[in-house]
């Protein structure tokens, strides 16, 4: 193993790099390009038995930079998603402009979540991957306050409490893990190893005590997995950012949670039922959603579920299928990310029923549109076919009939709410009248890039390299995965197409209106502060006077029983202190009862 | 030819039709090929991924929209102050 000290992870590139952009006046928007693709370099040229550790507090070394199976396929997808990003973020109509005072911030908020994500993958022990974790989440909050509207004010601070609270799960089962490790005489109770709970430390279904640590960091990656209920800030905030920080924000999140997942809890059978869950979910908010963001949103959760129950089935093939396919995704999910950010960029509108006939004016942004859908919806000849085909193969070799029948569903879902219904909705169906150009050449070219990455690897024989780099690569000699057999393509076009027939065959019970679908965010967002408005708060306010007596008499009245006057000077706030010192006296006799009942 | 143009529907949806008919015949020839495997048992039935397909989507916009929907579905103006 070849040890460094003081040689930073790639991310860091990204982190720094990020902040300095506004700093570089003109130049800082060629730089931004640079940026990513220098970081890629590095990644690329980083040994694999390469270890970087960092001094901390004196008796533990922080190891920052580390390789794990996975981390290569994510660090690079995140490095050529930061590139993409940035291309089509690009300020042309100046610095000084609208879109260019917005890039100044959002442009160094997606680098620091960027760069983050990626020294995430390169985190060798579980501290360092905790800081760079809680470091994304200010970044992408960062990229959604950007937008610089009221609705993304409000839902980037839903957003960031969320996260906070995910972070603060996160914590408490690290602390809960190490402060074992150290009770136990775990000389380094930081490495990452002793986090692997995976199928032999964990039986997914389990709820013992000694299980708290796993159940509690469980639960924090989760939330970032956005698996329902816990994920219902990704369709809430994502898509009030603006046309290219949803772009960006679509890539890191969940598949860093994806990473983390595949790295501490590969085989946890629970998992299985998560991802099912999810990749449902997401096609049912989809298929009532009228928000094209939101549309996309919701399929980022259907998308990731694949992914989870991958994890969940954790066998090399299932793995490497979550992996392959967290790469597809990510490009592909820009791609329609990005379609729908150049028709909200050039017509200002975002719902479904105000779009509509946009092909006759749209021709790039509609055929990067379709390649994107055709991409998500695994169609041969695209890059989903041969990526996500592996965690349906998974379930089959391990004959785990739920998982494959569900996920088989999913998959012809996947058609319906995204593959056709986005680009139906937005390029076809009724003519709205809107005639807009395409969008400025930046945001033409990281659409054209990105259709052309999500066509060539799903061609034969060009995917070879995404294979190379999965978590368990094939032996000398053997195919890792064969996708393009006859049965393989004839059924997936058989199970889209009728897919396809039912969407047109169902297009009167599919048609958009002007609705929201309510999700688990209702309960902060209208039920927590119902409570306060309508409960508590008439509670409060009907006790004032008895409060204000209480702490307005109860200190000058305690002072004459007990408390004889100074002679000299005042060497008090009585009053104050007093107050207080009531307020003090309540909690404890509170915790006394409490810990009284409790004995 | 423009896409509004019903006639231009009309083909569009024979086209199609004749495009399903023919893929769900396809099985006749996928089923003798040497990499037709089934692993549960129906799904190496004939037809079983067209009406599979078409079915799971119909039930999933169906259950969408008349369970969920009528339980979870709100103005969009909800959240609105």
């Amino acid at each position: 193993m070849t040890e460094s000290v003081g040689l930073p992870p790639p991310g860091i590139i990204l982190v720094l790099g990020g902040l300095l952009l506004p700093l570089l006046r003109g130049l800082g928007p060629a730089v931004a390009l640079l940026l990513p693709l220098l970081t890629l370099g590095f990644i690329w040229g980083i040994p694999d038995d390469l270890t970087v550790t960092m001094p901390f507090m004196g008796q533990y070394d922080l190891t920052v930079l580390a390789v794990s199976p996975p981390t290569k396929v994510f660090a690079t997808i995140f490095a050529v998603m930061a590139f993409a990003g940035a291309l089509f973020a690009h300020p042309i109509t100046g610095l000084d402009s609208e879109r260019g005072r917005r890039w100044r911030v959002e442009l160094p908020a997606a680098f620091v979540y960027a760069g983050s994500a990626i020294c995430v993958t390169f985190a060798g022990d579980i501290l360092s991957l905790f800081i760079f974790w809680e470091l994304m989440a200010i970044g992408s909050t960062t990229v959604i306050w950007s937008a610089g509207t009221k609705a993304a004010g409000r839902a980037g601070y839903r957003y960031a409490l969320v996260h906070f609270v995910g972070g603060v799960l996160l914590m408490a089962g690290i602390l809960a893990k190490v402060f074992a490790l150290q009770g136990a005489g775990v000389a380094d109770p930081l490495a990452l190893h002793h986090f692997f709970f995976g199928a032999a430390g964990f039986e997914g279904l389990s709820f013992g005590s000694g299980d708290a640590a796993a159940w509690l960091i469980l639960l924090g990656i989760l939330v970032n997995a956005a698996a329902p209920p816990l994920g219902s800030w990704l369709a809430d905030a994502y898509p009030e950012a603006s046309e290219s920080g949803t772009v960006f924000l679509s890539a890191f999140t969940t598949k860093t949670a994806v990473y983390v997942l595949m790295l501490l809890f590969a085989g946890t059978q629970l998992l299985i039922y998560v991802g099912l869950l999810m990749a449902v979910y997401g096609i049912v908010y989809a298929i009532l959603e009228n928000d094209m963001r939101r549309i996309l949103a919701y399929s980022i959760v259907n998308q990731v579920g694949f992914m989870v129950c991958g994890i969940g089935i954790g066998t090399a093939m299932a793995l490497n299928g979550a992996a392959a396919h967290a790469f597809a995704h990510i490009v592909y999910k820009a791609l329609l990310l990005m379609s729908a950010g150049s028709v909200l960029y050039m017509t200002g509108k975002r719902k479904c029923t105000d779009l509509g006939g946009l092909y006759h004016s749209m021709p790039i942004t509609m055929t990067c549109g379709i390649i994107g859908a055709l991409a998500i919806s695994s169609f041969p000849l695209t890059s989903g076919f041969v990526t996500k085909s592996m965690i349906n193969q998974a379930a089959a070799d391990e004959h785990i009939a739920l998982a494959w029948f569900t996920l088989t569903a999913a998959s012809a879902g996947v058609f319906l709410h995204a593959g056709i219904k986005f680009p139906w909705f937005v390029f076809f169906q009724k003519d709205s009248g809107l005639r807009p150009p395409d969008p400025p050449w930046n945001m033409r070219a990281a659409m054209i890039f990105f259709a052309a990455v999500c066509i060539l690897l799903g061609v034969p024989g060009l995917y070879g390299p995404l294979y190379a780099i999965l978590p368990f690569p094939a032996a000398a000699g053997e195919t890792l995965y064969a996708p393009y057999t006859v049965p393989h393509v004839i059924n997936q076009l058989q199970l889209l197409l009728f897919s396809g027939l039912a969407f047109f065959a169902l297009l009167p019970v599919l048609k958009r209106t002007l609705t929201i679908t309510l999700d688990a965010d209702w309960f902060y967002r209208r039920l927590f502060p119902g409570v306060w408005k309508h409960l508590l708060r008439p509670v409060v306010l009907a006790f004032r006077e008895f409060f204000d007596y209480l702490f307005g008499h109860l200190p000058q009245m305690t002072k004459d029983v007990v408390y004889s006057p100074p002679q000299e000077g005042r060497m008090f706030k009585e009053w104050g202190l007093g107050g207080a010192m009531v307020v003090i006296t309540g909690f404890l006799f509170v915790y006394l009862v409490l810990g009284y009942i409790a004995a | 030819m423009s896409l509004e143009d019903p006639r231009t529907i009309r083909k569009l949806w024979t086209g199609s039709l004749v495009v399903l008919a023919l893929l769900v015949l396809a099985d006749f020839w996928v089923m003798r090929d040497p990499h037709h495997h089934a692993h549960f048992g129906v799904d190496g039935t004939f037809g079983f991924y067209s009406w599979y397909g078409f079915g799971v989507c119909a039930v999933m916009v169906l259950v969408s929209k008349f369970v969920v929907g009528l339980i979870l579905k709100r103005k969009d103006t909800f959240y609105d102050d």
